[in-house]
């Protein structure tokens, strides 16, 4: 049985504790020995896609020393998984462990597919889901076929959540356009941002989504922001949430 | 230091790793049917696709195409079939091929994934503007010469130097209104490709 | 000085127009897509064409010497520009020999980079673009909002309006038929009456010393073929090895920017027209500073397709202007802020950083990856503003101090729901303009897991 270091990222283990609990849950009903390492805080990835080297390096560091003993490291977020997987190499390319821990840390869903190799879903969700495949997910880790890519398709997202009883995964005009949520561009850059929301939420909309699904809470935030601010029906709910009551195997 | 130093100095002072050719591509797409794909992509270009039986029906096929058969001014530089009222050895200037209206071209090839024909610029004498001054185009292609895509175009293309070589797909046209495709920019306003 | 964010938002401002904008380049992304599903090997190419340029650019020199060779071999007369005002000096050179008053130009991005229509205009040369959308912007004293569609931000009617007063249009009239055909016989006259034109480079083949220029209109055509005077203009960049590699280029080239298999026309200028002169001006202006640089040397591989543009949710809803400079999109937002960080320091943060980009250029460059590297770059150099390094590096302090994290993460959630609406939502909280701040809970994760069954 390996050992998992369970990573919530800093804005959920805040803001959103329930999809920590619910990927927490999730994989010890796997028969997972799943730790939470109570010194984690950030991944430093706002730090880093500001620029601000200097403040992320640390923060970097921080991750190996507290995860980097890990069998696996799993989280349930892309854009933290793709930070380190994908960016931390700039700092901790000759450090012991890095290797292993780059080569070890996954995102909830790819996670399940790839590692645990759930192939069966059971459980219920009478609801029309529009999935929300956020950018960090789909075209840093290829949690799925890009729209852009000539590739044959595949969504692991969908393959896990199409076989809960009752539930309708709509198609969307523009499947994996950006939310705009983007960092700290949501704010910077915060009409555009906005505007790209709530084009994102339209389609949703159109698609005749009740519940918008994703695996990065950060997106959804802001879709959320959005949704309440205009008193629109949709419900945004992390992937993990949706999985929490099923059985999985 | 002249310019020229100074740039190749600079390159050779910021050079990068060295990295190799990847092989050539020689499988590109390859279809059931070239002609026929030949003629669907160039009716979304906007071009029209004409069948003669052999060289014998080239005369009969022109007369059959409307710009042909209604233009005052023809050039043809495809041997054996006239021009009508225009007599290119005697134009020095190839501004004065303007006014004629149609121009029929001899194409050496074409090719299916794009309906591109290639015109060596060994054929376009005594002026190379012909072919886009004119209103309207006809190019003459054998069909045995259709390829399937232009990685086996470039394979036939025989580099003369000081040459011209054309890929015409199509009439000339544009979109930079509203995106909306308009036939008949600055060249030809049609383009009609005789398969023989 | 306002940069990226202030111009967009003053782009959205029209949210109907701002949509149609929108919805206009998606087409054409919609278009690639449908090109490029019908290639089976559309990823093997752009592979090939990824290792093509990182071969090419390995070793540029020799290629653009044996360029030089090649051309000059078959009558074309070489130049070379450091800078662009020694492009400038060298066209006006070569057009004030001949006596040229009139110089007709289909579309060169390189040509807009070192502004040589001003130059030109300013020493008595009558400069007109051919390319309809360039000629539309020119006629309207703007620069091209796209590089490949440049009057793709307005409408027919606008044009319309121009066409009325510039060319002597109906009032009213929009209709794009009708617009083009009074563009053709104003251009034609102009062809007509030019003494030299000029075109960009889309390709200059090293093995056959000729340039490849591709249009859908024939206008580079048309000014190269009927003065005698031939000018063409590239980028050091702009080089492959071989002819052979054209088809590699040319099978990505329009289905990546204009989602066609081909342009109307695929023009090899190996040579001048008989009795004219042929020249090509090659300029640096910074491109083999950036070919020693790791990071972004690959953006040296741009072949100029505008499909980044296309696929850009940022671009498509804030227009090229929001960039302020000769190319937007991702690609222009890394090689402007290389001509002037300063000046450019907001452009990679124009960003969301989704990587559409990176995987539509047909040329494979990481254009995502550098944009986030660029940002480095700028906060290194201080080109960021003080208030936005000092937040991070704050944020930074915080997020290191697990015990720091915590209490600031404890008073957020029991602050804030105490607050007045009013003081939540006050102008100092971009979030909060037309968002609602997420809920917040009582207890945070780490709290819950306490009581969590193991």
């Amino acid at each position: 049985m390996p050992n998992v270091g369970l990573f919530i990222p800093c804005y959920v283990d805040q803001l959103y504790p329930q999809v920590g609990l619910a990927t927490l849950r999730v994989l010890r009903r796997l028969g997972l020995n799943v730790d939470f390492p109570q010194e984690q805080t950030c991944c430093g990835q706002p730090m880093a896609n500001s620029g601000s080297d200097a403040a992320a390096r640390p923060l970097a560091q921080r991750f190996l020393e507290i995860f980097g003993k890990y069998d696996h490291v799993v989280s349930p977020s892309g854009s933290c998984v793709s930070m380190i997987r994908n960016h931390y190499d700039h700092w901790l390319h000759d450090k012991p462990g890095f290797d292993h821990l780059r080569g070890n840390t996954f995102e909830l869903c790819e996670y399940l597919t790839d590692i645990a190799k759930i192939v069966k879903v059971d459980g219920e969700f009478p609801f029309k889901v529009g999935i929300q495949m956020s950018c960090h997910g789909l075209r840093e880790l290829r949690l799925a076929r890009s729209s852009e890519q000539m590739i044959a398709p595949f969504n692991k997202v969908r393959q896990l959540l199409s076989q809960l009883r009752g539930i309708e995964v709509v198609d969307l005009t523009r499947p994996d356009e950006c939310c705009g949520f983007g960092g700290t561009f949501a704010v910077a850059e915060e009409a555009i941002s906005c505007l790209m929301g709530r084009d994102r939420i339209q389609d949703h909309a159109r698609a005749g989504a009740e519940v918008i699904a994703g695996f990065d809470m950060s997106c959804l935030m802001h879709l959320d922001g959005l949704i309440r601010r205009t008193n629109q029906p949709q419900r945004v709910m992390h992937v993990a949430e949706i999985l929490e009551k099923a059985t999985l195997s | 230091m002249s310019s020229r130093n100074a740039i190749l100095d600079s390159l050779r002072q910021n050079v990068p790793p060295a990295a190799s050719l990847p092989a050539p591509i020689t499988t590109g797409i390859r279809f059931a049917d070239p002609i026929k794909q030949f003629e669907e992509t160039l009716t979304i270009a906007g071009g029209t696709l004409v069948r003669a039986n052999g060289q014998q029906d080239l005369t009969s096929a022109l007369a059959k195409i409307d710009v042909y058969a209604s233009a005052a001014k023809i050039a043809s530089l495809v041997p054996g079939l006239p021009s009508k009222d225009v007599d290119l050895s005697a134009i020095d200037d190839p501004h004065d091929l303007e006014g004629i209206d149609v121009a029929v071209l001899p194409g050496k090839f074409g090719v299916a994934e794009n309906a591109a024909v290639w015109i060596p610029g060994e054929t376009l004498t005594p002026h190379r503007a012909i072919f886009v001054i004119v209103q309207h185009l006809i190019l003459v292609v054998p069909a045995s010469e259709i390829v399937d895509n232009l990685h086996q175009a470039y394979e036939r293309i025989q580099w003369i130097p000081n040459s011209f070589g054309i890929f015409i797909s199509g009439p000339s046209k544009t979109a930079d209104i509203e995106q909306s495709l308009v036939i008949g920019a600055h060249g030809a306003r049609s383009c009609t490709v005789i398969l023989f | 000085m306002t940069g990226h964010a202030e111009k967009s938002a003053a782009f959205v401002a029209n949210e109907d127009r701002a949509h149609w904008h929108d919805q206009s380049l998606w087409f054409v992304r919609s278009k690639r897509d449908k090109q490029a599903s019908g290639i089976p090997e559309w990823e093997a190419l752009r592979e090939a064409a990824s290792a093509i340029k990182t071969h090419t650019l390995s070793r540029l020199a020799d290629y653009l010497e044996e360029f030089e060779r090649n051309a000059t071999a078959n009558g074309i007369q070489v130049h070379w520009a450091r800078d662009a005002a020694e492009h400038n000096a060298i066209v006006h050179q070569i057009l004030a020999s001949h006596g040229v008053t009139h110089l007709v130009k289909s579309k060169s991005m390189l040509t807009e980079e070192c502004h040589l229509n001003p130059y030109l205009e300013a020493r008595g040369i009558e400069v007109t673009d051919t390319d309809l959308g360039e000629r539309i912007v020119q006629l309207r004293k703007e620069p091209p909002s796209h590089i490949v569609m440049p009057a793709i931000h307005l409408k027919r009617e606008e044009i319309g309006e121009l066409f009325h007063i510039e060319l002597g249009t109906e009032k009213g009239a929009s209709d794009p038929k009708y617009l083009t055909e009074a563009a053709r016989s104003h251009l034609r006259s102009k062809f007509m009456g030019a003494q030299a034109g000029l075109t960009g480079v889309n390709f200059a083949v090293a093995e056959t010393g000729g340039v490849v220029v591709c249009t859908n209109e024939g206008n580079a055509d048309m000014g190269a073929s009927l003065p005698r005077l031939h000018i063409a203009c590239m980028g050091i960049e702009k080089l492959i090895p071989r002819a052979a590699h054209l088809s590699v280029f040319l099978r990505l080239l329009a289905r990546s920017g204009t989602g066609q298999p081909i342009t109307g026309y695929t023009s090899h200028f190996n040579g001048p027209v008989r009795g004219g002169e042929m020249h090509v001006v090659v300029v640096d202006n910074g491109r083999s500073r950036i070919l020693g640089q790791e990071t972004f040397r690959r953006s040296l591989g741009c072949i100029r397709c505008g499909a980044c543009m296309n696929t850009c949710p940022v671009y498509r809803r804030s227009g090229g202007y929001s960039y302020g400079y000769t190319v937007p999109g991702p690609i222009g937002s890394i090689l402007a802020p290389q001509r002037d960080p300063e000046k450019y320091a907001s452009l990679p943060f124009a960003s969301s950083l989704c990587g559409s980009c990176t995987d539509v250029c047909p040329v494979k460059i990481d254009l995502h990856h550098q944009l986030l590297a660029f940002r480095k770059v700028l906060v290194d150099l201080k080109a960021v503003p003080l208030q936005k390094r000092l937040g991070m590096a704050f944020a930074g302090f915080v997020l290191s101090r697990p015990s720091l994290y915590r209490l600031g993460g404890g008073l957020l959630r029991a602050i804030v729901p105490r607050l007045p609406r009013g003081l939540i939502y006050g102008s100092w909280n971009p979030w909060g303009i037309q968002r609602e701040i997420p809920p917040m809970p009582q207890q945070s994760f780490r709290d819950l897991i306490q009581k969590e069954p193991s």
